[in-house]
């Protein structure tokens, strides 16, 4: 149906993983916040692999989308 | 427990999530024109989509806390449900059942039954299915207000009607589709939100192996722990491994429970009628866009399905193995004390002289769980642990707690918190959230949350509206009206469905003992359903008379069976025995799988000698695609073999038999 959810799907989370990737920068040095994350900065790394997989996400929604205008064409 | 502040972060994250998953809903609208686009989504959804969602739909908070917490209370062994009590399901489900389910263009499961047996044998199961799923939902979103007031000091009825809103604003816009859609959405926000925490868990306790090492020392001596009575010993593997201690014997593991009920009781009774008839996941798998894809959907579900013990039951085993470990700081949550109760305990302390401890534990007791009508004493004691609780008493007899608000007040609040040693299980995976998770991360995993509360919810809603709107609606009410008409009423009974899930709500707030009835009520109702469906697809002889009183005999049985039996440790009442106890089980557990291992005996014995005695009333020609011998096999052997679904569910099968041995 008209909707492909792949696009949602990455755009939240690399909208999200961007906000966390920001704010692990601007924390990088606060090492206090990040000691009950076992001295991880947590928000870096996860939002990093956030990233990755929303863009893995739009990428496919991306091919999708040529493959179902390249089929329309076809057909025409 | 103490609540936690979130940080601007972490309502962004939150708000994110909202305008998404509202967003798709408005997206969608446009492609709502009938009812079957409203209720069916028009069949045509792809494979990964539904399962994804198949698995979300049962993946609602209950069982994201619940299993947490039976990781704690009973280890690896919880991986049974998964293992034993899922995946052979769904193996089942999609290999034998969806042909019928899917093939039949029944738009619901009570459809099914009107098709193969009659229509009393679907009023039965969609008015018990309607009432069902909407106690159901009540139930779950009572527990997240309360969760959101306890972990955030968020108001509770603020949590409760903003939640149900945005259901409702999704549902309302784009029906089954937008549900689906979204509970993929919140499929991968739950698994992103949360993976962090257990591997942050993991890499505190110090890996697996010094988690096993931790827990093996709790086995020995669980009552150190508090997590069993005192003189309670076990193995030292039975938090480690799944199958050892229950081939042991049932007092040999925590659980309480015998190997047969367990593979029986749960892996064929319970398991199998609930994966392979509950509307509620079955309808995700129905909405798929062709056969194919309605038979892989289970299948592709079962894979998440396999590895989420690591997800939902690895931290209650983190947080037990923490417990245990000295220097690590971390308990089992305590349940939260009312707030009477904390009033009790200061008035002690400021009394002159303060009372003795066993009268003041009484007191306290008294003002959580109130009194017993019978004894006059409390229903419950709290447990403490009295040379801790002895000692905040002394310490505060010279401070001033009677304000509310104070910091000495907060202070004593939480020393008495701590000197509790009942736990509430439920409260683990959060305790955990809460330890490891600094803003920013703190939002994901309660996003991941609310996600979890609002796929279960969405789930029981899309359910609720097509039950009432063609099984119940249509068939009985208003027959013959146009399509418009039903599209209509779809939309309102979802507005409906949503007000009595948050009438529920309230309801299961107030009334805890009645809504323990009402889910006693519908174990009963559940236990015998699986003999009904697997007689009426396998058989062509099995007759609707035959299941019409077939299934009624199996919810009396299942009524009569509690009534004479109970767990060892229960009084009788609620929790069964209340006529005579004739047998008593090692555990609840127990109790509960021999429960459904018998009602199922009795409705599969009913129905099947009630079908040879009475006339058959649909013939083979009606029957063709209803039921299993009367239907063309589906050839699927020009298919490549990941789409073919007998062979992808013999390899999760197998990946299932490896994963039970490396955990045996």
């Amino acid at each position: 149906m008209g909707l492909d959810i792949r696009w949602p799907i990455g755009l939240m989370f690399s909208l999200i993983g961007i906000l966390l990737v920001g704010y692990g920068l601007i924390t990088v040095s606060d090492t206090e916040m990040y000691k009950r994350s076992l001295d991880i900065n947590v928000n870096l790394r996860w939002g990093l692999v956030l990233v990755v997989f929303g863009g893995a996400m739009l990428l496919m929604a991306w091919r999708g989308s040529k493959q179902a205008v390249a089929a329309a064409q076809k057909k025409a | 427990m103490q609540s936690v502040a979130l940080g601007f972060l972490d309502y962004a994250i939150l708000a994110i999530y909202v305008i998404f998953v509202i967003g798709i809903g408005f997206t969608l609208r446009r492609y709502m024109k009938s009812s079957s686009d409203f209720l069916t989504s028009g069949r045509s959804i792809p494979a990964w989509v539904t399962g994804l969602a198949f698995i979300s739909a049962n993946l609602g908070a209950l069982e994201l806390v619940g299993m947490a917490a039976s990781g704690a209370k009973y280890g690896i062994a919880t991986c049974h449900f998964y293992w034993v009590g899922a995946i052979p399901a769904m193996v089942f489900l999609a290999v034998f059942m969806m042909p019928f389910y899917y093939g039949s263009k029944a738009r619901s499961v009570p459809e099914y039954l009107k098709m193969r047996f009659d229509e009393r044998v679907r009023a039965l199961n969609s008015i018990a299915f309607a009432v069902m799923t909407v106690f159901a939902s009540g139930i779950s979103m009572n527990a997240l207000a309360k969760l959101l007031n306890q972990l955030l000091g968020w108001n509770y009825h603020a949590a409760l009607w903003i939640c149900s809103a945005v259901v409702l604003v999704y549902v309302l816009k784009g029906g089954l589709t937008s549900a689906i859609y979204t509970e993929v959405l919140q499929f991968f926000m739950i698994v992103l939100g949360f993976a962090p925490v257990v591997y942050l868990g993991l890499r505190d306790v110090g890996g697996w192996d010094a988690m096993t090492h931790a827990l093996n020392g709790v086995s020995t001596d669980p009552a150190a722990l508090h997590l069993k009575e005192a003189g309670t010993t076990y193995a030292s593997n039975a938090w480690t491994s799944a199958w050892q201690p229950l081939l042991a014997g049932p007092k040999n593991n925590p659980m309480g429970v015998d190997l047969f009920a367990m593979v029986f009781g749960l892996g064929f009774v319970l398991s199998f009628g609930y994966w392979c008839t509950n509307f509620l996941v079955v309808q995700r798998a129905m909405a798929a866009r062709n056969m194919g894809a309605a038979r892989r959907t289970p299948l592709i579900a079962a894979v998440p399905k396999m590895l989420f013990p690591a997800l939902v039951i690895l931290p209650g085993m983190l947080a037990v193995a923490l417990a245990s470990m000295t220097g690590k700081g971390y308990r089992v949550p305590p349940p939260a004390l009312e707030a009477s109760a904390i009033e009790a305990a200061a008035t002690a302390v400021k009394a002159a002289p303060q009372p003795a401890l066993a009268q003041l534990i009484e007191s306290v007791s008294v003002a959580q769980n109130g009194v017993d009508p019978k004894t006059g004493k409390a229903k419950k004691l709290i447990g403490f642990d009295q040379a801790k609780l002895a000692e905040v008493l002394k310490g505060y007899a010279d401070k001033s707690i009677e304000k509310a608000e104070t910091k000495d007040r907060t202070d004593f609040v939480n020393a008495l918190s701590d000197t509790v040693t009942d736990y509430d299980y439920d409260g683990v995976i959060f305790s955990l959230v809460k330890r490891y998770c600094p803003t920013g991360m703190l939002g994901l995993a309660l996003t991941a949350l609310l996600a979890s509360f609002m796929s279960g919810m969405a789930g029981n809603v899309t359910a609720f509206n097509t039950v009432w709107t063609y099984d119940l609606y249509q068939a009985y009410i208003a027959k013959n009206k146009s399509d418009q008409h039903y599209f209509w009423m779809g939309q309102a009974i979802t507005v409906v469905g949503i007000l009595l899930s948050i009438a529920c709500a309230y309801f299961a707030r107030n009334y805890n003992n009645a809504m323990d009835i009402i889910q006693l009520v519908f174990g009963f109702v559940n236990a015998p359903l699986f003999a009904t469906f697997l007689l009426g697809m396998f058989w062509a002889r099995c007759t609707g008379t035959g299941a019409f009183i077939g299934l009624f005999g199996g919810i009396a049985s299942s009524a009569v069976f509690h009534a004479v039996t109970i767990a060892s440790g229960n009084a009788p009442g609620v929790k069964g025995g209340y006529l005579q106890v004739v047998q008593t089980f090692p555990s609840e557990m127990a109790q509960n799988f021999w429960l459904a291992t018998f009602a199922f005996l009795i409705c599969l014995a009913l129905t099947l000698s009630i079908s040879l005695i009475t006339a058959r009333t649909k013939s083979d020609k009606e029957l063709e695609g209803l039921v299993y011998s009367l239907t063309a096999k589906l050839k699927d052997e020009h298919e490549a073999w990941y789409l073919r679904p007998s062979v992808v569910g013999v390899l999760l099968l197998l990946c299932c038999v490896i994963l039970n041995v490396i955990f045996r």
